[in-house]
């Protein structure tokens, strides 16, 4: 009898793992077999006309570019310096555990409200137009707490006697924090700049009213403030607005891809950083 | 003998529990002096107030004066990182940074603004040469100090205090870590080392204390029990529970 339950535990638990990889490659395997065949050089390279009745994704992939190097150049100073803060400076610990409350909070919010709130907040209350700056600075409320939660977590890693030896040698706080403390932080550091790019190249709710829907091609600062839609957004307006699910799938297979390399990224960083370590 | 460092009724709070119940005791330049006592006793606590690094301890009060070269270090114009550069630390655990063997000799120099390479070399060459390490580092400088047995950690350690030329050198048990063979190397450094710093150390070794030291401090729950030569605390202790310390009584 308890062999029974054995066999037939087992035999669950390998069905639902066969499930899970089944389901995956199953999604992988319809957008390759679906996008692989629109994506050509032309689509690539050039941008959605009217006139020649032609549909391109280079202003998306660009925007998508762009709105990640607003965001994190955005973010990681305020970020690294919140999460530094909080673990080397701040003495009082209701505070810190208030403050990483509020953060973990942040993470669990769904991402559509937070394009409601920068559409009133950047849009409407500071008055930028819609655009790459309006959708990296609410992409910057959303990301902020990844990047904080793995700074944090990477800086309490550090060991203390780190701290102690450099302070016996009279450095200065500061200067044991760039010097001793930073530089062991830097794997999880990089792991929430990746994560959070990843998040980036995925969203696309808290960008509808936030960056907009634009589908022209345009310079980094002409984009900055005009509605510029990234590749997700374009794969929403595409899918949606033009019941165009060819272009839809190639987009899906771009931004499969994107994920595929930043995850690969983030193993050989981490993996690097680790032989370095130990030396 | 000139008097380095003097304590005066030293006392330390960590909260609400007090550690060092009025410390009075003065520390002879170019001497090793070893503070003994069971675990918890405030010997190590003793140790970090000599070069305020129990201000990393957010509760902890200090009330008295430690008085170095004739100035109180916890006056109001003593400037902490000055402090913590004439008065040398090495700890427990050897704690190399995860950086090459060269850059953590120079990391003192370093911050504290030596420039240029030709200097650099030099200071890292002779503060290994001080501590006993030279020989086993010079090919190998570019190499992570991690990769090191703890032994040869603890002497770069010990290298890296001396890069910023100390005058006094507080060592926290510097060999509990460490198997015989390195604790004997340490033990003969400090006894090389002396002839140009101070040293105190805190050790678990009675016979430690008895082979290097010229002076031995007996704490017994934060109290400064006996404090004179080492020969006379071995031999011929003025106090019972000194005795019965040394003698393996109890601890």
């Amino acid at each position: 009898m308890r062999k029974f339950t054995e066999i037939l535990l087992k035999t669950v638990m390998r069905l639902a793992a066969i499930i899970t990889c089944g389901l995956l490659a199953y999604i992988i395997g319809t957008i390759f077999m679906r996008g692989f065949r629109f994506i050509t050089f032309e689509l690539l390279t050039t941008q959605t006309s009217y006139l020649n009745d032609s549909i391109g994704i280079l202003p998306n992939i660009l925007n998508t570019i762009y709105i990640i190097l607003v965001t994190m150049v955005i973010v990681l100073p305020i970020g690294i310096g919140a999460a530094v803060y909080l673990t080397e400076y701040a003495s009082n610990r209701h505070l810190v555990s208030l403050i990483s409350f509020a953060t973990e909070t942040l993470t669990g919010i769904p991402s559509i409200l937070f394009g409601l709130v920068g559409m009133l907040f950047f849009t409407q209350l500071m008055g930028l137009k819609q655009g790459i700056l309006a959708g990296g600075l609410t992409l910057v409320m959303m990301v902020l707490p990844t990047i904080v939660a793995n700074t944090r977590e990477s800086l309490l890693t550090v060991p203390d006697s780190y701290r102690e030896g450099a302070l016996a040698l009279g450095s200065g706080k500061w200067h044991m924090i760039r010097t001793v403390v930073l530089p062991n932080a830097l794997d999880g550091i990089l792991t929430g700049c990746i994560l959070s790019i990843g998040r980036i190249t995925g969203e696309s709710a808290a960008l509808l009213f936030t960056a907009g829907f634009g589908l022209r091609l345009l310079s980094f600062f002409d984009a900055l403030q005009s509605s510029s839609a990234t590749l997700t957004v374009a794969l929403y307006i595409y899918a949606n607005e033009h019941g165009n699910f060819d272009v839809s799938y190639a987009i899906a297979m771009v931004l499969m891809l994107i994920t595929l390399l930043l995850n690969l990224s983030a193993a050989r960083i981490t993996g690097k950083i680790k032989d370095r370590r130990n030396g | 003998m000139a008097t380095i460092i003097e304590t005066k009724k030293l006392n330390l709070w960590y909260g609400d529990n007090q550690a060092l119940y009025g410390i009075d005791s003065e520390l002879q330049d170019k001497e090793i002096t070893a503070l003994i006592g069971p675990s918890g006793c405030g010997k190590s606590t003793f140790l970090k107030t000599l070069n305020r690094m129990n201000d990393l301890v957010d509760s902890c009060r200090i009330e008295g004066t430690v008085m170095f070269n004739g100035k109180n270090i916890y006056g109001d114009k003593i400037n902490v990182t000055e402090l913590r550069t004439r008065i040398g630390m090495v700890f427990q655990k050897p704690n190399p940074f995860p950086m090459s063997i060269y850059d953590n000799i120079a990391y003192g120099p370093r911050l504290h603004g030596v420039k240029g390479r030709k200097k650099l070399d030099e200071i890292v060459e002779r503060s290994l040469r001080q501590a006993a390490i030279w020989s086993e580092t010079k090919d190998c400088l570019k190499k992570s100090a991690l990769g090191m047995s703890g032994g040869q950690q603890q002497r770069i350690c010990i290298a890296r205090a001396l890069a910023v030329e100390p005058e006094v050198l507080l060592m926290d048990e510097p060999t509990s870590a460490l198997d015989p063979i390195s604790t004997g190397k340490i033990e003969e450094l400090a006894l090389e080392l002396k002839k140009k710093y101070s040293i105190i150390i805190v050790t678990h070794n009675m016979q430690q204390a008895s082979r290097i030291s010229d002076k031995t401090a007996f704490f017994l729950l934060g109290k400064l029990i006996e404090f004179g030569d080492t020969e006379q605390i071995f031999n011929n202790p003025q106090d019972r529970r000194t005795d019965d310390y040394i003698s393996g009584r109890f601890g």
